[in-house]
């Protein structure tokens, strides 16, 4: 009980401090921020000022079952997912429609590209994706650990807490607070928060794994632990900020110059390989081998492609850099070390395609294997795309364009997204106790729509970018640039619209896998036919008519057992 | 799992399992891939000898130079002094020639307006558009209607020192007053005045108005505009008969110019630009067919 009221009296000291220094703050979108903290803390008392009543009232909430994992947060997890992951996509098909046509900015700053921009970035790469890792890796390290979560209250705060981390990083971007750093665009006091947050984690999966019941620690969790680590290393170095105002949003970064845009792209490049590959390549350990029912191709291989991911990946910032104020040698350095990472990167690849072995068939039969084994194509695809991309020659070329963001989203859309939906679809009827999912035949639905929308989407970001990039750098024979910045603009108009259209599609896809599983946690089955069966035709299903008068010749007589024989006439 | 479990074989792949076990996931002891280990092996290797090549060690005050002596800087430089070189004799005929000149040497004025092109892409487009079209406040120009004048000389000199620039005596100059907010005439006087312009220009009947705004433009406007309101390019006064505005000829925007006056201002070129370049980006904007005191000249098309 006298905990219950620490508890409440420190959230409601909270909610009045924030709300105090709202009149305080140096700058408008500090105090919008205190507010939401204010309002989140009101609610966080209210939650336990409800758990103390009941205490009170002799409710004694129920100690969770033991004997089943601790689900709930991933619950949450995956709906946090869903959730941001239409989000995220209608932002990303906003902008891009914005490109196309200027006038949808709407003339409001809070409307403009610029702020819509990383709202998108941030949207799906940490709020859809974040929560699908924290979602999956809580599911997975339990079960390969065959323990319950160390620390369920951190883990539900890790939850609210990240939920909280996304609110105010979205709702600063709409307000123009930005640190103005790629992918780190949020001020210093939410960097401070996720600091937080992000230890909580570390804490619960750590935990989690030390519990374990499993003399050996499964590779997955070696992605996962990988993953939490590199990330927390990089956000506090990244984000190493002199704030103007203790009350105000302004901070100013620790470095200068060429050497906070390496700290930048270090950090920038490893927010791929740490956040968008180690982790997801973590879920792809657990959701392949568990969907396909295979065991993992090669171990020897997991171990060498995981080390040699992490030990390369982290050199490989400075290819960004090309041709820029960075000294040569590292721009060498930055080239080399991703040249040496397309084969590390393709281990998962391999591990993750050559885990089929023996269950190929499931391509044909199985939409969520179907799924996995795209997104592992498109993980190949973006994985040698990255490493060509960074010697310096093609670079000259494909720098600043379009093409950049089509292998982006060759990457994220395909490998990331696919994966996701994938783990998802395997996760949804788990988690709420059903036997099947809604229905498999909209996975089918979801995986085609998201397939041309990739398509579409890449292709037209190649030819734009490459077509760019050529316009861009065209002498004509008297020695002088042929084309100036706005004509290339104009050449780029159609491919922004098939972009967009690819972002239709891709977001269709997924508006039907919130459906199906909106469904099928409702405990809804949808009546339809299987998506294969093998052959069968009531109307052959008898014995040949023994030879009348007329006389058809007469099919060789062969006993059904006997596999060798040649196939039947009537086949 | 269990490490005392046994290793079993796998059936469909006929290869070992390494007897570990999680939540159902087993692993093979696939042996690595031999075409992944190589390829793995290659890239090292083009690593090694890409970083001898080039530079990439660091050192305590410097990194190694790379056995091909190549930097990003020297190979910018190289690139620039070999387009130079080109170019140099093509430079060294237009820096001789004086502007009204090249007209003369159509050879010579067609590269001056090909490399124009190309300056106007980079300096101009900006305010004046990608076509020189102009827009609200940035003159069109393309049309033959020429504030400061539109023969090759009169151009150079204003790409060269702008208008309107501080502190810089060359600069074009001028200002009109601002006779509403100054309070040199009243409203209904600045509307009788905007009525008469639009007389002059075509676009309204004379009536009372204009009439009355007749003899207010005698007092106020005909000693820079003219009597007839046809402009005056040695103080940049636009000829007020034409189609052409800069801001607009409706008799609201006629009002607000008459009322706070107009100031639009244009860099000073010189000493961003060198000299053959201005000169290049006269011939082009007198080459887009309002160009006076020459014959236009023909360019190819891209």
């Amino acid at each position: 009980m006298e905990t219950m009221v620490m508890k409440s009296g420190g959230w409601l000291l909270l909610a009045v401090v924030a709300t105090l220094l709202v009149g305080a703050s140096a700058d408008f979108g500090f105090s919008v921020h205190l507010a939401i903290v204010a309002v989140a803390a009101m609610a966080a008392m209210v939650w336990s000022l409800r758990n103390a009543g009941n205490a009170a009232a002799g409710i004694v909430a129920p100690r969770p079952d033991q004997s089943v994992y601790d689900d709930e947060p991933i619950r949450w997890g995956v709906i946090a997912t869903l959730f941001w992951g239409v989000a995220g996509f209608a932002a990303g098909l906003f902008i891009a429609l914005q490109l196309a046509f200027p006038a949808l900015n709407l003339g409001f700053e809070y409307t403009s590209f610029g702020r819509l921009r990383p709202l998108h970035t941030s949207a799906v790469i940490f709020a859809f994706g974040g929560n699908a890792l924290i979602a999956t890796s809580f599911y997975v390290v339990q079960r390969t650990c065959r323990a319950r979560l160390a620390f369920p209250g951190l883990a539900r705060f890790v939850f609210w807490g990240y939920q909280l981390f996304i609110v105010l990083a979205a709702t600063g971007y709409v307000l123009g607070i930005t640190e103005s750093k790629e992918y780190a665009e949020p001020e210093w006091y939410v960097d401070l928060w996720l600091t937080a947050v992000w230890v909580a984690y570390l804490a619960v999966f750590v935990g989690t794994v030390a519990r374990r019941r499993e003399p050996h620690i499964y590779v997955a969790n070696w992605f996962y632990l990988g993953f939490i680590v590199t990330v927390a290393m990089l956000h506090i170095v990244n984000n190493l900020t002199i704030p103007v105002s203790l009350v105000g949003s302004k901070s100013y970064s620790a470095f200068a110059g060429v050497q906070d845009a390496l700290t930048q792209w270090w950090y920038g490049h490893n927010a791929v390989g740490f956040f968008l590959t180690a982790g997801f390549l973590a879920m792809m350990y657990y959701f392949v081998p568990k969907q396909a029912e295979r065991p993992v191709y090669s171990y020897r291989l997991s171990i060498i492609h995981f080390w040699s991911l992490i030990f390369l990946y982290i050199w490989a910032g400075p290819h960004h850099l090309h041709y820029t104020a960075l000294p040569d040698w590292a721009q060498t350095l930055g080239m080399v070390f991703s040249i040496m990472l397309w084969m590390p990167s393709w281990g998962g690849m391999i591990n993750g395609l050559m885990t089929l072995n023996g269950a190929w068939d499931k391509i044909r039969t199985d939409p969520i294997i179907r799924m996995m084994v795209i997104a592992l194509a498109f993980y190949g695809m973006a994985t040698f795309e990255g490493p060509m991309m960074s010697i310096r020659t093609v670079n000259s070329l494909s720098h600043y364009t379009e093409w950049t963001i089509g292998h982006v989203h060759a990457g994220a859309l395909g490998w990331n997204g696919m994966i996701t939906f994938a783990c998802v679809y395997y996760l949804v009827p788990r988690l709420w106790g059903r036997t099947r999912l809604y229905s498999l035949r909209m996975i089918n639905w979801h995986f085609w729509l998201a397939t041309v929308g990739i398509v579409l989407y890449a292709a037209a970001m190649w030819v734009a970018g490459i077509m760019q990039g050529l316009m861009w750098r065209e002498y004509g024979a008297d020695g002088y640039l042929v084309y100036a910045f706005s004509e290339v603009v104009a050449a780029m108009f159609p491919m922004y619209v098939i972009r967009s259209v690819g972002g239709l599609l891709y977001l269709s896809g997924f508006l039907i896998m919130v459906f199906n599983c909106w469904m099928t946690v409702k405990g809804r089955l949808r009546e339809e036919a299987p998506l294969s069966d093998a052959a069968f035709d009531p109307a052959r299903d008898r014995p040949l008519p023994s030879a009348g008068p007329t006389g058809r010749q007469r099919a060789p007589r062969i006993p059904a057992n006997q596999p060798d024989a040649p196939l039947v006439a009537a086949e | 799992m269990a490490d005392d479990k046994q290793k079993r074989i796998d059936q469909p792949t006929g290869t070992e399992t390494m007897g570990h076990e999680w939540d159902g996931i087993e692993e093979l002891n696939t042996p690595l891939p031999r075409w992944w280990l190589w390829a793995f092996y290659a890239t090292i290797a083009w690593g090694v000898v890409y970083m001898v090549l080039f530079p990439a060690w660091p050192l305590i005050d410097r990194a190694t130079g790379g056995t091909l002596g190549w930097s990003s800087r020297a190979q910018l430089e190289q690139e620039l002094a070999a387009e130079q070189a080109k170019k140099a004799p093509l430079l060294k005929a237009l820096a001789a020639t004086p502007v009204e000149q090249l007209p003369a040497n159509p050879a010579l004025m067609q590269a001056a307006v090909e490399g124009g092109r190309a300056a106007f892409r980079v300096n101009c487009v900006a305010c004046h558009g990608s076509g020189a079209a102009g827009s609200k406040g940035y003159p069109n120009l393309n049309d033959d209607d020429w504030l400061w004048g539109g023969d090759l000389k009169a151009i150079e000199y204003t790409i060269t020192h702008g208008t309107r620039q501080p502190d810089h005596d060359a600069t074009r100059f001028s200002q009109m007053p601002a006779f509403g907010r100054d309070g040199m005439l009243k409203a209904e006087e600045i509307g009788d005045l905007a009525a008469h312009v639009r007389t002059i220009s075509g676009q309204q009947k004379p009536g009372a108005a204009s009439q009355r705004g007749g003899a207010l433009f005698a007092q106020n406007c005909a000693s820079c505009h003219g009597a007839g309101g046809e402009g005056n390019r040695a103080v940049g006064a636009p000829n007020l008969k034409d189609a052409i505005w800069l801001y607009g000829g409706d008799s609201e925007t006629i009002q607000a110019t008459i009322a706070n006056s107009r100031y639009g201002v244009m860099p000073k070129w010189g000493g961003r630009l060198d000299p053959v370049t201005i000169k290049m980006l006269a011939a082009y904007v007198h080459s887009l067919g309002g160009g006076e005191g020459a014959a236009p000249v023909q360019t190819a098309s891209r």
